[in-house]
């Protein structure tokens, strides 16, 4: 088969596919016209934002929202508090041991002679120590503590099983230590992204199952008729991310060539069915919370979420582009990349008009900054993406610091913004304390936002100087090397800015559990969420 | 039949076509591409070494698949011809790489075939390549007074020893440098249906 008519084809059948998936869900997900995105809400609540950390005043509401809805919702949120609790302080550790790797291998690229005594201080494991914190520990730790939060809030019930979800979440920390445990000593399975031995994947598979078993519970006991979009991305993301891990870390499948194209095909997926859908359910969540408006458009919304279920979990051969692998799957996979700009525009859109003419409830709270700045780092790192799995861009960008800064921009100005805005909320929701020094959000913020930007900007100069280099044969490969070095550099010191803020961010947690609270919530969270100020 | 029965088939589904694209047709297809006429199976030191390889993660660095002529100049830079499927048949996993911190080595048997290079050069890359920014692996080797017989010792450019020591490499050194000088794809492979 000719390239072209591959290209055509995948064009073809996935609009068809796509618009066939939106017609068969349309019957039941979209039968309920303005209800449906105003379902987070009381009665009588849209219009008062559910304030997190902003509060300095006590709301005189009117009319008052429905009392015994918000009851329910306390509710809601005593029966997940321990577990999102647990998560959480998981989600803190991962963070900070992931934060301290990452900087010591970026600091190893421009001091190559710094700690070379340990081979677990090496840049090949300290690197892999830091990828694996985060892919693994922060991000999922963070993501499941945030969806076990929303789920029962969503499903107006409490959360069943959560016990389940505990003993998984402590049976996947141990797994986790145990694999980093055995990557700094030297014993990996030789795969990005699954580097963790198999045998203790076992644990992760069981773990995480013990995690999804409540949502199923959940589920069963909902009291709402309509699911709302947060529930679909998350339901799925429980559903994919099992599939996703058990297959591709099944010992003795995969081989050769195939062994490559079935880990780009689980690498590209963990971002994009587990990562992604967590975080934007986040963000469907909490952005109209906080704005206290629903969603524009809910279609847009459902358009955004089947447009991402299809062709996301197709484009990672986008990352064997020039590689032995068959030409057909290089060429459906920049096809499919190409056209995850369209759930993305859908998304964007939707999210620009939600928060039309609401831009100032932007200034009294951080959680929403976080959240929002989350929101177009989304949007930026998918186009971004796309244009990078182009032949032509991908001819340069393909073995270079680009990607890294890319993979910063997604996982680090999309992703984790959007949970840390989450943690924001959520934690003084489930503790019953208020976070004592409001300030140091901001600075979290801002050290966040900058240091993620000297990050970006650094490694994408520098990563296209390299890959322009690489691709002139008469200049020797040491250019390539050289032309990098202010960048990695300038990378660094983003790198620092940023664990800065997460060391401030951890810092004003433990402030909050030793009780540093200049107000304490009185005298139940109860009280006070019902009363519309926490 | 519920909503989110509905959902989740549908998110099954759409999770199953990805597969069966990016996993299924390749495992039928590619997987057990036979050895490429002209390739060697590894020796039991080489692929002691490939694990070394793994562990110390030369794969974040280094790629192993140069790129065919019309799309990059990596054959210019003497990095070989373009891979094929059957150029990995003894690679269990491929490491293909993302990286290009650090040239590509697919064939670094034949561009650099010296044992004593090699070894000084992981001991301390700066030695030979000024401003290099790969690490050092000093842990690979040994610093003795005097080496016992039998032992490789490794003669490096002067400087980069501490005076009166000598650098043994251990047999961890000896099984890396073993693989990368089985690093050969030279041999001619012209396989028109994974080029791209
Ligand atoms: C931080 C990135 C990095 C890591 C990790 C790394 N290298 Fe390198 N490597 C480089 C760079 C940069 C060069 C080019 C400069 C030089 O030759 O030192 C290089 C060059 C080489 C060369 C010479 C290539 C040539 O064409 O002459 C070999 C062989 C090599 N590395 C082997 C290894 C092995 C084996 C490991 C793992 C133990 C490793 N490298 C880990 C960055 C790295
Ligand atoms: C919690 C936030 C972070 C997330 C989610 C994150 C995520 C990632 C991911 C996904 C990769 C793999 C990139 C690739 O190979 O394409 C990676 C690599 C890396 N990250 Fe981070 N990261 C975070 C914070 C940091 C920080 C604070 C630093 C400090 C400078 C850092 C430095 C690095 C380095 C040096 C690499 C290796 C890149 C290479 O192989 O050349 N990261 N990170």
């Amino acid at each position: 088969m000719s390239t072209l008519s591959i290209l055509m084809s995948a064009f073809v059948l996935s609009i068809v596919g796509l618009g066939f998936f939106i017609w068969s869900q349309r019957a039941r997900l979209t039968d309920s016209g303005p209800e449906a995105s105003e379902i987070i809400f009381a009665k009588g609540e849209i219009g008062h934002p559910e304030k997190a950390i902003d509060r300095t005043t006590p709301q005189a509401v009117s009319p008052r929202p429905d009392e015994a809805e918000l009851l329910a919702r306390v509710r809601a949120d005593a029966s997940s508090a321990q577990v999102v609790f647990f998560f959480y302080c998981c989600a803190f550790v991962w963070l900070l041991v992931a934060s301290a790797a990452g900087l010591t291998a970026s600091i190893k690229l421009h001091s190559p002679d710094w700690l070379t005594s340990e081979a677990w201080l090496s840049f090949g494991r300290i690197r892999t120590l830091h990828l694996n914190a985060v892919a693994y520990g922060w991000a999922p730790m963070a993501g499941l503590g945030t969806a076990l939060f929303i789920i029962p809030r969503l499903l107006k019930t409490e959360l069943a099983g959560a016990r389940y979800a505990l003993l998984g979440g402590a049976l996947w920390n141990a797994a986790l230590v145990a694999g980093l445990g055995s990557l700094a000593y030297g014993v990996s399975d030789g795969m990005e992204w699954l580097e963790i031995p198999w045998q203790i994947d076992i644990l992760f598979v069981a773990g995480g199952a013990l995690v999804g078993l409540p949502l199923i519970l959940t589920l069963l006991r909902r009291t709402v008729a309509h699911l709302y979009v947060s529930v679909w991305y998350m339901g799925c993301a429980l559903f994919w991310f099992p599939i996703l891990f058990f297959v591709a870390n099944f010992p003795g499948l995969h081989h050769g060539v195939e062994a490559a194209t079935m880990n780009w095909w689980f690498g590209h997926n963990v971002l994009g069915l587990f990562y992604t859908p967590l975080a934007l359910a986040s963000i469907y969540y909490f952005l109209p919370k906080l704005i206290g408006r629903p969603i524009q458009s809910y279609n847009l919304s459902l358009l955004g979420f089947w447009g991402l279920a299809f062709f996301y979990g197709q484009v990672g051969g986008h990352h064997l582009i020039g590689g032995p692998v068959p030409g057909w799957l290089v060429t459906l996979s920049i096809v499919q990349s190409m056209m995850m700009i369209l759930p993305v525009a859908a998304f964007t859109v939707n999210q620009h008009l939600t928060l039309k003419g609401h831009l100032s409830a932007l200034r009294g709270s951080p959680t929403l900054q976080f959240i929002c700045l989350g929101g177009l780092m989304y949007t930026a790192s998918s186009v971004q993406g796309s244009f990078e799995a182009l032949r032509s861009m991908n001819a340069v960008t393909h073995f270079t610091h680009y990607t890294v800064a890319h993979a910063h921009l997604g996982l680090y100005g999309f992703v984790s913004m959007v949970f840390f805005g989450a943690i924001y909320f959520v934690v003084p929701r489930i503790t019953g304390r208020e976070w004592p020094w409001p300030k140091l959000v901001t600075v979290h913020f801002w050290l966040a936002a900058t240091g993620i930007a000297i990050y970006f900007v650094s490694l994408t100069i520098g990563g296209w100087l390299q890959g322009t280099a690489m691709l002139d044969p008469s200049r020797g490969f040491m250019e390539s090397v050289h032309a990098t070095l202010p960048y990695l550099r300038g990378r660094s010191v983003g790198g620092a800015l940023m664990v800065l803020g997460h060391v401030i961010f951890a810092v004003h947690f433990i402030g909050l559990l030793a009780g540093a609270s200049g107000r304490a919530v009185q005298p139940s969270p109860a009280l006070n969420a019902a009363t519309g100020d926490i | 039949m519920h909503s989110e029965t509905r959902l989740v088939l549908g998110g099954l589904t759409t999770l199953a076509v990805a597969t069966a694209a990016l996993v299924v047709l390749p495992y039928l297809t590619v997987r057990d591409t036979p050895p490429a006429p002209g390739l060697k199976p590894y020796t039991a030191s080489a692929l002691r070494g490939r694990t070394q390889y793994i562990q110390h993660g030369c794969m974040y660095c280094h790629s192993q698949q140069p790129r065919a002529r019309d799309f990059a100049p990596d054959a210019k830079r003497g990095w070989g011809r373009a891979t094929v499927a059957g150029d990995y048949a003894y690679d269990d996993p491929p490491l293909l790489g993302t990286m290009r911190t650090g040239p590509d080595l697919m064939n670094i048997g034949v561009r650099q075939p010296g044992e004593q290079w090699h070894l000084g050069h992981l001991f301390q890359p700066r030695a030979y390549v000024p401003g290099s920014i790969m690490p050092a692996y000093p842990f690979l080797f040994e610093l003795r007074d005097k080496a016992e017989p039998g032992e490789t010792v490794v003669t490096l450019p002067p400087g980069f020893v501490p005076e009166g020591k000598t650098v043994v490499a251990r047999p961890e050194a000896l099984d890396l440098v073993s693989y990368l000088k089985s690093l050969d794809r030279s041999y001619p492979a012209i396989d028109p249906t994974t080029t791209n």
